[in-house]
């Protein structure tokens, strides 16, 4: 029997059946009689259609049916929460805009004819100019779209530029500017993207199993664009997913389309895409071009920072795009005063696949600038990193501490949480390390990058701010829901609105059930994932599920608590104040024999003619929580690495992190999380980067040519915490599922620049692959 | 084309076309759907399974290469509902997240630990080489297989390197 306690290490409840192979992801459910459906996607990034011959296809044994946008066009464009920018057509109408754009659909009786009948769709196109690179995209010297009058669909700004300049001019102050890129990401998940749609005709009902993190947006998006009575028509469903990372963070035109198949063909349909349509089919992240620039006294004190850029959203806006910026925006002061802010950014629209969220989203971009901009003022001001950090972070008793881009922090000792760092890194036997290993000539470096971000998204009052569901028909904030269901024989079901893809939600929910009802984990089923259970869900992202939904089933827990308190009193004759929950029963306070197993509880709480009179019988309660604010996690990272002087090739030795994600209900799952997302930024600093040449050809479209981290790639993790308690929710927890990822990429970089130092270099752009160090050494050496 | 092999032990055959991959016919005909399929182009080892003893990508083979061999897949490491050590030492030491990696690096590790079965943790990276896993960053994976490597050996797992607490 666990009685699931805070601040536990429980084993997953999700693991059995995943390590025994027994784990349903989309592909592993099977339908009779199904279908399979595959795209013909643009070789060209900007392009006329001029003709589409589908008749070798349609003439194809197995091949059911083609179709182009003539057969989708009344069904209108991809639906999005923030419909800023242009909106995707379901299949390219007339024009593609970005390589990879699917131009048809072709459904079959298996994938594999459906494959060979998307080979024998042939499309004559015109190619048209590409815009591809952010900036130029910006000058509006060419339109991505002729019928929008800019590029720039968006600036985001904030602050006082002028104040800024002000401080910049005065003669006493040292202004460090850099330029960087932080660029564009592909998330790769492991299990590729996928659906399965069943229409049910007779009933016009929908249901539809999809590889997302949110499948009420889905559901939303499939009421609005079928016209069905309304989104209780439609069933979405997440079975296993794969891997989230911000990819199952939107609706997708595959899931509208196969459900329009599965609706001509009166079959079910299936579509799972391959691994280079996932390069272009599937959101992409980041992709930032922008100037860093903090203004100081010689001292070192802090007087302003600004941050001006652009963002590439891509050919199309989906689910949030130019949403994605202003997360960053949060948090671009980062965890410093100044006297003066500046923010602008520009969401420009360019001929590639659409942007949008990617783990961390907006968060890792403006941590990045701001930690690069502090280390390298450290080395224009001649300061110690630390130390310069140290003199301008936040301090505990400014907490809740107001920002200039009007913010208010929870909580927070940055200090102490980087002091911890040092003394558990060893900073100072680091640092003689690093001066032994520069006398004998080799390249050591020690960096060091702190952070704090924005997350638990969001009080509902963001919702005035245009993120909320109604993009989807769903007016609806970003509170979370939950129920908790005791049945009459006292086991209990739990369901959640959040979107898990590996976060541990069925442990760790049960964990928080389990501790406030006092009955064992064992006896607790967790349900998500099913638009049909859950009253509404958000889903899964922005590090908000354990602090907003994890805290909805606290609070749904003790509303099923009270209830059944009245009814233990009632059988222990005893009041309902002094009634105390464990073990699997109840008792009353002082005195442990007095007691009532749980099921006697349950089992009176649905005859009613036992219970108290008048009370109604069950019990089973709904809770939505809404935050009262965002939570901010903050912590302290420090990597080590060698440069080889003739290859440049960068080794990771060492990596320690002290993180304060609030309290902490599982450990285990904790560091988990930390392990991932380290190693996800780590990816970002030294491996991975989509490419596009100029004709708008993504030249990284394989595993090969797009590298994530592999075991090898990465050492293991020494992790630390201090622990802050956010005051936003009753349960101070404050987030941990992007942390890691935010974090560990300024580390990186800042350790690689740390150890060139000695060559005069300042800055590398990402990814740190041996030949782009080797080059920059050449050149600084030359 | 016939094709037959023994697969977790029983023999099995199925009529497959000449182009059909060995994942194919695992999952599609046998419906045996924990080998996964994450890039179909040997790259990912999600479809990784053990054949003749070696671990092979079973995306990288055609069914009918596989004729008269042996296989075992995820579903066939348990033993009369025991966990193999290697399934044990993932559930104990959390060397999974989202699960989709996790067959694949299961039947790698296996296959380390039967050539090898005190490895140190450089070698469990290099053996782990070739599956990726985008959620874990490997930590608990190599604790996963340190713990499985003891249990095989008959020795006391080392203690998990979390900190308790909230
Ligand atoms: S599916 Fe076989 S290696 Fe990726
Ligand atoms: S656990 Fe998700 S890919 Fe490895």
């Amino acid at each position: 029997m666990t009685i699931g306690v805070f601040g536990t290490s429980v084993k997953r409840t999700e693991d059995p059946a995943l390590i025994r192979g027994q784990g349903l992801f989309v592909d592993d459910i099977k339908r009779d009689n199904e279908a399979a459906a595959a795209f013909v996607r643009s070789p060209f990034a900007h392009a006329k259609i001029t003709s589409i011959d589908k008749s070798a296809a349609e003439a194809l044994p197995g091949v059911q049916a083609v179709y182009t946008a003539d057969d989708v066009r009344s069904l209108g464009p991809l639906l999005a929460q923030v419909p800023i920018g242009k909106l995707r057509p379901l299949l390219a109408d007339g024009v593609v805009k970005h390589v990879g754009e699917a131009v048809a659909m072709v459904v079959a009786d298996n994938a594999a004819t459906a494959r060979d009948g998307a080979d024998a769709v042939f499309v004559d196109y015109d190619p048209l100019k590409v815009v591809v690179d952010p900036e130029y995209a910006a000058t509006n010297e060419a339109l991505v779209h002729d019928d929008l009058e800019s590029n720039i669909i968006h600036t985001w700004e904030e602050g006082d530029a002028e104040a800024v300049q002000a401080l910049a001019d005065r003669e006493d102050t040292v202004v460090t500017s850099v330029k960087m890129v932080n660029q564009r990401l592909i998330p790769t998940a492991i299990e590729p993207r996928g659906v399965l749609a069943e229409w049910q005709h007779g009933y016009d009902r929908v249901t539809l199993h999809s590889t997302t993190q949110q499948p009420h947006a889905v559901a939303g998006a499939l009421a609005l664009t079928f016209g069905l009575p309304g989104v209780s028509s439609a069933r979405v469903i997440a079975p296993e997913v794969g891997g989230g990372f911000g990819r199952g963070l939107n609706v997708y035109a595959e899931e509208m389309l196969a459900v329009f198949a599965s609706r001509e063909l009166g079959r079910p349909v299936r579509w799972i895409e391959t691994r280079s349509e996932a390069s272009k089919s599937t959101t992409h992240g980041r992709g930032w071009a922008a100037t860093a620039t903090i203004v100081s006294e010689p001292d070192g004190n802090f007087l302003a920072y600004s941050l001006v850029g652009v963002a590439d959203m891509g050919a199309y806006s989906q689910n949030f795009s130019v949403a994605i910026p202003v997360l960053g925006q949060f948090t671009m002061p980062g965890q410093y005063k100044w006297d003066a802010i500046y923010w602008k950014m520009d969401c420009v629209h360019t001929h590639t696949p659409t942007v949008d969220a990617y783990r961390g989203a907006g968060r890792p971009e403006t941590s990045f600038y701001v930690e690069r901009a502090v280390d390298t003022a450290a080395r224009d001001l001649g300061m110690d990193p630390i130390e310069l950090r140290k003199k301008n972070f936040f301090q505990p008793e400014d907490f809740p501490a107001a920002t200039l881009i009007g913010m208010s922090m929870d909580s927070g000792d940055y200090g102490g949480n980087l002091d911890v760092l040092v003394e558990k890194a060893d900073i100072a036997g680091l640092r003689a390390m690093q001066e032994t290993a520069r006398a004998e000539g080799r390249y050591f470096g020690v960096g060091i990058a702190t952070f704090v971000e924005a997350c638990g998204l969001a009080p509902s009052g963001f919702a005035d701010a245009g993120v909320s569901w109604a993009g989807y028909g769903l007016p609806s904030a970003f509170n979370e829901s939950a129920v908790v269901r005791v049945h009459p024989d006292a086991s209990v079901t739990v369901v959640t609105g959040t979107g898990p893809t590996g976060q541990g939600h069925e442990t760790v929910w049960s964990q928080i059930a389990s501790d406030r009802l006092g009955i064992p984990m064992e006896r607790i089923t967790v349900v998500h994932g099913d638009t049909k259970d859950t009253p509404m869900g958000i889903g899964t992202g922005g590090s908000r599920s354990a602090a907003v939904g994890g805290v909805a089933v606290a609070i749904a827990a003790d509303r099923t608590k009270e209830k059944a308190a009245k009814v233990a009193a009632h059988l222990l004759e005893a009041s309902e104040e002094d009634i105390v929950f464990a073990d699997n029963g109840a008792h009353v306070a002082g005195s442990p024999d007095k007691n009532v197993p749980w099921t006697d509880i349950a089992a009176t709480a649905y005859q009613p003619h036992k219970m108290p009179e008048g009370m109604e019988a069950g019990l089973d309660m709904t809770a939505f929580f809404d935050p009262s604010n965002l939570t901010w996690p903050y912590g302290s990272h420090v990597a080590v690495v060698e440069v080889d002087p003739e290859t440049g090739d960068v080794e990771l030795l060492k990596y320690v992190a002290v993180d304060d994600c609030g309290n902490i209900i599982n450990p285990m799952i904790v560091g988990g999380q930390l392990h991932g997302g380290i190693t996800q930024g780590i990816g970002q600093a030294l491996l991975e980067a989509a490419v596009f040449d100029d004709e708008g050809t993504l030249i990284t479209s394989t595993l090969t040519d797009y590298p994530i981290p592999t075991a090898t790639d990465v050492p293991s993790f020494d992790l630390h915490k201090t622990t802050t308690p956010t005051d936003a929710n009753p349960l101070g927890v404050k987030g941990i599922g992007e942390a890691g990822t935010i974090v560990s990429t300024p580390t990186i970089v800042n350790a690689v620049v740390d150890a060139l130092s000695p060559l005069g270099i300042k800055h590398i752009e990402m990814p740190l692959r041996p030949r782009r160090v080797w080059e920059a050494m050449q050149e600084a050496r030359a | 084309m016939q094709v037959s092999m023994t697969v977790n032990g029983g023999e099995v055959s199925g009529d497959v076309e000449a182009r059909t991959l060995l994942v194919h016919f695992i999952r599609e005909n046998l419906h045996l759907t924990g080998t996964h399929v994450g890039c179909e182009s040997g790259y990912c080892g999600a479809c990784t399974v053990i054949l003749d003893s070696k671990p092979v990508k079973s995306c990288s083979m055609l069914a009918v290469q596989a004729e008269g061999s042996s296989i075992t897949t995820i579903e066939g490491l348990a033993s009369n509902g025991e966990l193999h050590p290697v399934q044990e030492g993932f559930w104990e030491r959390h060397g999974l997240q989202c699960g989709f990696c996790t067959p694949g690096m299961i039947m790698s590790s296996v296959a380390l630990l039967e050539e090898n079965d005190n490895p140190s943790e450089a070698e469990i990276r290099h053996s782990i080489e070739g599956n990726l896993c985008r959620c874990t960053g490997y930590h608990n994976i190599v604790k996963a297989v340190e713990y499985a490597g003891a249990k095989v050996r008959g020795e006391e797992p080392p203690p998990p390197d979390w900190e308790e607490g909230s």
